[in-house]
């Protein structure tokens, strides 16, 4: 029992700005912005769809889905949390190695298991499951973690993300690693270790290389040089940056993106939805959205600050800086700063699972903020 | 640190946590940052550009063809124009079963079955969207069809302009035809100009003017998806003008092709033709007062409209294997003996070098051999002349005098006697193909020749020179210059086709100056006139070989027949033997101007195998004259 926790226990059972629903807990902040940016993101969705009712629909069954889980995941007192943490990452891993096998009978790239009536991708439990499990081995040992104990962390991040990135799924493997590593780097980690990983990283390149794909090496060169071949590999990014360096300052206005409209941009509805907004809100428009995921970072670190044990704290944080990757990645690769990964715009992008994952994953960051006077010392 | 108990202190865990805390936020601020910066590159500074890229994206140049000018003659009368026409045009992405489809169509009989294979490709390599012809319909399949449209999802009737030649075989080799753009003849048209026309001209006036018939490409901007389907028209939309956005190019109309005007005289080329009958041949006809050419016939010939409404190739090559030749201009491409028509231009060069004098007479045995020498060089048409002076031997067509008079003048100026009339070299009609012809010399042969003694010149090549036969060959349009020339006495002009051009938009007419060559200047007046006489009493006298077929013209006609022994033409002929005996004959050879005093026309006249010039060209040459003086309501002939 420290002083620290002492003084955290005293505030009020649900929280100044958590609300009580019929028993549900919920952290309205967070509700507020997800379902701020959510709009948002139905307005451009509905443009990059095509003014198609129906799939937008679609989209907001899976919003619905999503709010569910973010629903439930609140209710969840973070102890029960990670008492799971373990069951989860190894039933992750043993359904990555299901899919594997699975993969290797039906010849080809295989993400997805079947279970009948839904198809799941493991790799998204794991986008979760991984960040748990390093604030798990954390939370029971002193911070900051000795090398021995880099060393786990580094394999509980780095088994599943390799399994992801063999699949291939270079995408979810790379916001894994990012999930894990940032709740690593929170760990308290030296800045000597860091350096010297940068350093490590650097020299992994090339071993990382001879493991990429075809169609993956291509993306990195076409990154390098888009212009080198226009219709081909470099297509997609010298399309979007034409979307959205045309919007300019106000955008062409809903429904008039015509990059969009008239089916030059590849993937708007998907990866490159960003490049819709930018092209139909300007930047006024990208700068409103980027301003909402800030917010929910902003806020999913205030939460983080706020947690009484090592567990939340590092989940808390990886959670919330995990979700600021997916943006800046998402908006660096559509915008021309970043090599063409896989990475949808987080509440934007039409989508299913990924959604709900992410959505579950803000659910948890309530819980944290909701159950804090639940804690044990 | 690693040596003893770490135990846990929990405010130095909060604070290391929030050190991290505070310095990702700080890095995710830095980051944003570069974010930010990148769209303000992208959405303000480079605004300009993509907002260009996306115009240009979604605007399409459309081309738009441009209306070929029309071809008149002489007096206006349209020889080719452009008739609407109905095409019969498949949408691929709207047929179901693209080979049942035109197998339906096959059987209305709207489709060439036989082209079933090469028209499923066509449609295929085509995009979805892409509106791919099929065939030409008559009024009446388009009615066949109009009935049956909605058995025929993405099949449609559509209306374009065609090249139509109302002469047909009448103008097949003068004016020639357009046909679809082949891959040669990409390497001599600007692409960009031609990128919204399917035909060209080929051959003839449509090849040699194609410049001035076929106008300049125009185009408007549509929008377009980025399969390059067209969306919209933003102009008929009332969208803005793409025009307006600067870098964009303005959209124009297409200039339509100026109208040409030619030198044909349609009614006698007409009756050219007819005067040829069945026969092969070639007939040409000249202003002798400025070049026009007032006919070019060539026979037989073919009907250019299947070439400009696509030929198939099957009837293509059944065309060109035809041993006749239609598709040759035998005009400008045929190479035959001139025979005795070139005995009026050696007279006169003869008189001009006085190799003889007008008077000075020769005894004509029937044959002529050279000093020590047992060839016998024969009368042509047999007979004995006896005694002859030049007049004589013209009218009477005397090989024996021209044996020795080509003797007497030496071959060089027998040969220069020639070209100065143009034969040797092409006239410069300015229609692809046309041949020199040959004017043989000691000279010529060393060129020709490769070995030594191949190249030595006999005196019996200089006697067959005398005479039009040997080594000697002209083709028609050369022949016919010629006589302009010497009708002209002496002014030469470049035979032409085109003599004017008419805008058509404005309708506003420019006329084209005859182009003069160097004069034949050598000859006097009299020496002229001698020739003159001699030619019209070919004619004129009893005993002219052309009196028969000359009599009683209104007109005073001066002539001179030929008759050459069997040509070749200059490609590989293939005789059926069935009629070797009639395609061995002579071939028939008439030149005349008239009137003689005043000359309007002069003529050139070949009928291959015809026999004698005097039997089977004079003829023709007849018909030919009195058409055109009929037609000008010639009745004065001067005593």
């Amino acid at each position: 029992m420290s002083l620290g926790t002492l003084e955290w226990g005293r505030t009020s059972p649900a929280g100044r700005k958590t609300r009580s629903f019929g028993g549900l807990v919920v952290d309205v902040p967070l509700l507020v912005l997800l379902l701020l940016t959510a709009s948002v993101g139905f307005v451009v969705l509905y443009s990059a769809l095509g003014a198609s009712t129906g799939l937008l629909l679609r989209q907001g069954l899976r919003f619905a889905v999503g709010l569910a889980a973010f629903f439930v995941f609140s209710q969840v007192p973070p102890r029960y949390l990670r008492m799971w943490t373990p069951w989860a990452f190894f039933l992750g891993i043993a359904l990555l190695i299901a899919v594997a096998i699975e993969g290797e009978i039906g010849k080809g790239a295989q993400r997805w298991l079947d279970l009948g009536l839904v198809t799941f991708q493991p790799s998204e439990l794991l986008k979760l499951a991984v960040p748990m499990m390093v604030a798990w081995f954390m939370h029971e040992r002193p911070l900051p973690p000795t090398f021995l104990q880099m060393v786990t962390m580094t394999l509980i991040v780095m088994v599943p993300a390799l399994m992801i990135a063999e699949q291939p799924d270079l995408g979810t493997a790379m916001l894994v690693i990012a999930a894990g590593g940032l709740a690593v780097l929170l760990a308290g980690v030296s800045v000597r270790v860091i350096l010297g990983s940068v350093l490590l990283a650097g020299a992994a390149v090339p071993v990382l290389w001879h493991y990429m794909r075809d169609y993956q090496r291509a993306r990195v060169f076409m990154f390098l040089n888009p212009e080198s071949d226009p219709l081909g590999a470099g297509y997609n990014t010298i399309q979007a940056k034409i979307a959205i360096g045309s919007g300019g300052l106000f955008g062409k206005g809903w429904m008039n993106g015509t990059q969009a409209h008239l089916e030059f941009l590849p993937e708007r509805s998907t990866d490159f939805i960003f490049a819709v907004m930018g092209e139909e809100f300007g930047l006024l428009g990208l700068l409103l959205l980027l301003t909402l995921y800030l917010a929910l970072v902003g806020r999913g670190l205030w939460i983080a600050s706020q947690a009484q044990d090592t567990f939340t704290r590092l989940l808390a944080g990886a959670l919330s800086l995990t979700f600021f990757f997916y943006v800046f990645v998402n908006a660096g690769m559509v915008s021309g700063l970043l090599p063409i990964v896989g990475v949808p715009l987080p509440l934007v992008s039409a989508g299913g699972t990924s959604m709900v994952t992410l959505l579950a994953g803000f659910g948890i960051l309530a819980a944290i903020h909701s159950h804090r006077k639940l804690l044990a010392p | 640190m690693a040596t003893f108990t770490r135990f846990r202190d929990h405010w130095q865990e909060q604070r290391l946590f929030l050190t991290r805390i505070i310095a990702a936020a700080v890095i995710m601020v830095i980051l944003s940052g570069v974010l930010v910066a990148r769209l303000v590159v992208l959405q303000i500074v480079q605004y300009e550009r993509f907002a260009e890229l996306s115009l240009g994206n979604r605007f399409r140049l459309e081309p738009l063809p441009p209306t070929r000018g029309l071809i008149y003659d002489r007096h206006g009368l349209v020889i080719a124009e452009n008739l609407p026409n109905w095409e019969l045009v498949a949408i691929a992405e709207e047929i179901d079963n693209l080979d049942g489809t035109l197998k339906q169509l096959e059987e209305l009989g709207l489709v060439d079955a036989g082209e079933h294979k090469t028209l499923r490709d066509l449609v295929r390599s085509h995009r979805g969207f892409e509106r791919v012809k099929l065939s030409n319909l008559t009024e009446e399949q388009a009615a066949t069809f109009a009935v049956r449209r909605h058995r025929f999802p993405g099949v449609d009737i559509q209306e374009a302009l065609a090249r139509h030649y109302p002469f047909a075989e009448a103008t097949a080799q003068a004016v020639g035809y357009v046909s679809s753009i082949s891959l040669p003849d990409l390497e001599r048209i600007d692409r960009s100009d031609y990128a919204a026309t399917s035909h060209i001209g080929k051959t003839g006036i449509e090849r040699a003017y194609e410049g001035e018939l076929h106008g300049h490409v125009g185009f408007r901007h549509q929008v377009v998806n980025a399969q390059g389907r067209v969306l919209y028209d933003p102009v008929a939309e009332k969208e803005v003008d793409a025009s307006e956005i600067p870098g964009m190019p303005r959209s124009r109309a297409a200039n339509p092709g100026n109208n040409v005007v030619l030198s044909i005289d349609m009614r006698l080329q007409l009756a050219a033709q007819a005067a040829l009958g069945e026969s092969r041949g070639a007939i040409v006809a000249i202003d002798p007062r400025n070049g026009d050419v007032l006919a070019l016939v060539s026979a037989p010939a073919f009907d250019p409209n299947r070439f400009a409404e696509g030929i198939s190739k099957a009837d293509y090559v059944a065309l060109s294997n035809d041993e006749d030749h239609p598709l040759f201009n035998r005009t400008l491409q045929a190479l035959y003996p001139p025979g005795s028509t070139v005995k009026p231009f050696l007279a006169l060069t003869a008189l001009e070098d006085e190799s003889i004098s007008p008077d000075k007479e020769m005894y004509c045995p029937g044959e002529y051999h050279l000093p020590n020498q047992t060839h016998k060089y024969r009368e042509g048409r047999g007979g004995v002349h006896g005694n002859v002076n030049l007049h004589e031997a013209i009218v009477r067509s005397c090989d024996v005098f021209f044996y020795q008079l080509a003797l007497a003048m030496g071959i060089d100026n027998v040969a220069n006697g020639l070209k100065v009339f143009g034969f040797g070299a092409p006239t410069g009609l300015g229609i692809v193909g046309e041949l020199s012809g040959v004017v043989p010399s000691p000279q010529w042969k060393k060129q020709q020749f490769a070995r030594a003694e191949d190249q030595v010149w006999f005196p019996g090549e200089t006697i067959n020179t005398g005479v039009g036969q040997g080594y000697v060959l002209v083709t028609p349009i050369q022949l016919a210059s010629a006589v302009a020339t010497m009708a002209a006495r002496g002014a030469r002009f470049k035979p032409r086709l085109l003599i004017g051009t008419k805008d058509a938009v404005t309708g506003e007419a420019t006329w084209i100056e005859p182009t003069a060559l160097p004069n034949v200047e050598g000859p006097t007046a009299a020496q002229w006139q001698f020739v003159h006489d001699a030619m019209v009493g070919v004619t004129a006298e009893p005993r002219g070989t052309a009196h028969g077929a000359m009599q009683g013209t209104a007109y005073k006609v001066a002539g001179k027949t030929g008759t050459a022994q069997l040509f070749t033409v200059a490609q590989d002929e293939k005789y059926r033997e069935a009629d070797v005996d009639e395609r061995l004959r002579d071939n028939g050879l008439f030149i005349a101007f008239a009137p003689a005093e005043a000359p309007r026309i002069a003529l050139a006249v070949v009928v291959e195998n015809g026999g004698g010039g005097a039997r089977s060209a004079a003829p023709v040459a007849r018909k030919v004259l009195d058409a055109y003086f009929v037609a000008e309501g010639y009745v004065a002939r001067d005593p």
